[in-house]
């Protein structure tokens, strides 16, 4: 399978990433080339085997369910979660209009 | 007094419990050669602040009576990928330029728990994205080592730990943290002649580690010998309740647990890893590693992992595909980069802030994951892939079945020259051929310098072993150190 210069336009929207003309002219061989490399997958023989889920055995745990699990992390830490974001306001975060 | 900046993790850390020279003495020392570096552009960060406050704390301990943690003292590099509360933690990506994580990784924090030290925060490939260090926003890192031909290449030091391996190498810190994907430890270290090792999946939390592929991800550490591995992996590993991955298993005694002698071991040497047209150094390295082991007391056995080629094109669609769904929480909007053009509206932000803050490199594995995982692709691409991934896995439990560890080389060539390989995506991959198989079984497997190349360059030799057998990885990379009895280190010229 190999990509043209649309479906990689469609990619690009899918991943939110803004390309120019250029750079989406510059991305369709490279991507064809990995694509093409990739493909040699389809040689193996996987009759019956099962996609790997989890690399080590280990089972999930649930963790009690209290507020402030962790200091640092827990609940009540409104400033902090704030502290990076580009444009915070009155305890938000702050986003341009998204309804008209 | 000995240069204390030639000093690694152990002598540092029982010459200040010693009261041999004081932690504070260390650091400053450390500190001189990383101001004194900057032509590597190892460190995107310095904090020589940080570096000096432990050590103090350290010397104020041991003043006081008090027992020194098992890195008492050692002033140490952070990958800055590992989030540093208060200090800006950028996976050397423009998109994080300026963040403070506001909390501490888990792994960090372990090691300033064991009494270590911060010297800064080391360059890398962006996102841990690169085999070379040419994919950070801060710039190329500089490998302080030049072939022997006279003439002064800059050569890559490796990636995406490569701040981390042109640091010890250049004597800039005795210790660095490395994160492994698919061999950011272990390449880095063999282009530099050094040692790393990544352990088992789960062994280091990931919690606090800027993610790239979160099923391939861990941490290690990068030090000038396996002795000091040993020891700071004891310090770093550990189980974390907050990474639901992490092992649930007690840390075992890596640093009294090792021996160098290879008696009743069996070593696997994987025929597959014999490729076609294989660098005449590194096959002369591989020989040599394999008489070395058998001299050691271990029986050498032929093995085979038959699925080997694909390891890598799996690789390349499961690490992308991790990659695009956990890179999807940079928005502009909770912390890191924004861009708003004039006028736009939320998607179009979204849009021009990705485009703004992720390099090339970054991009473009965004985008295959994204494709691969699209609706008509998903099944060929990615459960394809995982398949085979079940596969490579089985291969090695089959090996591991005649074998107790694997012999192979780290690496298909020794260091390149920046450049070389920048503008082709494929050659760069093709780097990682001999360490992918490991981190996609999950496996731990480490380098060790074993010599230099006809070019005056370092090769490294790759243990693997089977799951949470640290110990015969450690052990086997001591026995390799012991014989090949590797000094070299680079001439200082920057």
């Amino acid at each position: 399978m190999s990509v043209d210069t649309e479906t990689v336009a469609r990619i690009a929207a899918l991943a939110r990433i803004k390309l120019g003309d250029g750079e989406l002219e510059a991305m369709v061989p490279e991507l064809n080339g990995i694509l093409a490399w990739v493909e040699q997958l389809g040689e193996v023989d996987v009759t019956g085997v099962e996609p790997m889920t989890a690399v080590i055995p280990n089972t999930l745990r649930l963790r009690d369910d209290v507020i402030d699990a962790d200091p640092l992390t827990g609940g009540g830490r409104r400033d902090a979660v704030l502290a990076n974001a580009p444009a915070a306001e009155h305890g938000f975060f702050g986003v341009p209009k998204v309804i008209e | 007094m000995a240069n204390l900046t030639d000093l690694g993790v152990k002598a540092i850390r029982d010459g200040v419990a010693a009261g041999d020279f004081s932690a504070t003495e260390v650091a400053e020392a450390f500190n001189a050669n990383v101001a004194a570096a900057s032509a590597l552009n190892a460190f995107i960060v310095a904090t020589p602040e940080a570096a000096l406050e432990a050590a103090k704390a350290a010397d104020a301990k041991r003043a006081q009576g008090e027992a020194l943690g098992k890195m008492g003292g050692v002033p140490i590099g952070m990958k800055d990928l590992f989030a540093t509360r208060g200090v800006q933690t950028t996976a050397a990506s423009h998109i994080l330029q300026g963040f403070k994580p506001e909390y501490e990784s888990t792994v960090s924090q372990r090691l300033w728990d064991a009494g270590a030290g911060m010297l800064g925060k080391l360059n890398l490939d962006q996102f841990a994205m690169g085999s070379s260090n040419e994919t950070s926003y801060f710039g190329n890192v500089i490998s302080p080592w030049r072939r022997n031909d006279g003439g002064n290449a800059a050569l890559a030091p490796g990636g995406s730990s490569g701040g981390s391996s042109a640091a010890i190498a250049a004597r800039l810190c005795p210790a660095a943290t490395g994160t492994d994907t698919g061999g950011s430890i272990r390449q880095p270290a063999a282009f530099t002649g050094i040692s790393g090792i990544k352990p088992t999946y789960g062994r280091c939390s990931r919690w606090g580690i800027v993610a790239f592929a979160s099923s391939l991800d861990q941490a290690g550490p990068m030090a000038r010998d396996v002795t000091d591995c040993a020891i700071m992996l004891e310090a770093m590993a550990g189980f974390d309740p907050k990474d639901s991955t992490s092992l649930d298993m007690p840390v075992p005694a890596w640093e009294a647990g090792l021996s160098p002698d290879m008696k009743g071991k069996r070593v696997g040497v994987p025929r597959e890893y014999r490729m076609d047209g294989m660098d005449d150094d590194v096959a002369k390295c591989w020989e040599q590693g394999i008489a070395w082991l058998k001299d050691a007391g271990a029986e050498i056995v032929d093995i085979s992992l038959p699925h080997t080629k694909y390891a890598l094109p799996a690789y390349y669609i499961v690490a992308p595909a991790e990659a695009s769904s956990n890179l999807a929480r940079y928005d502009g909007v909770r912390y890191g980069l924004r861009d708003l053009p004039e006028g736009a509206g939320l998607q179009d932000m979204y849009a021009a802030t990705r485009a703004a803050g992720f390099g090339a490199e970054v991009k473009r594995r965004i985008l295959i994951g994204t494709y691969v995982l699209s609706a008509g692709y998903y099944d060929a691409y990615y459960t394809q892939a995982q398949k085979v991934r079940t596969l490579i896995s089985l291969d090695f439990r089959n090996a591991f079945e005649s074998c107790d560890v694997i012999l192979a080389p780290t690496t298909p060539t020794a260091a390149f020259a920046l450049g070389d390989k920048s503008d082709d995506p494929l050659a760069m991959y093709l780097n990682d051929v001999f360490s992918v198989p490991a981190s996609l079984a999950g496996l731990p497997a480490m380098s060790v310098p074993a010599g230099l190349n006809r070019e005056g360059l370092p090769l490294g030799l790759q243990i693997i072993g089977n799951m949470f057998d640290e110990q015969g990885v450690l052990n086997a990379g001591l026995a390799i150190e012991r014989a090949a009895g590797f000094t070299g280190r680079p001439e200082r010229w920057w």
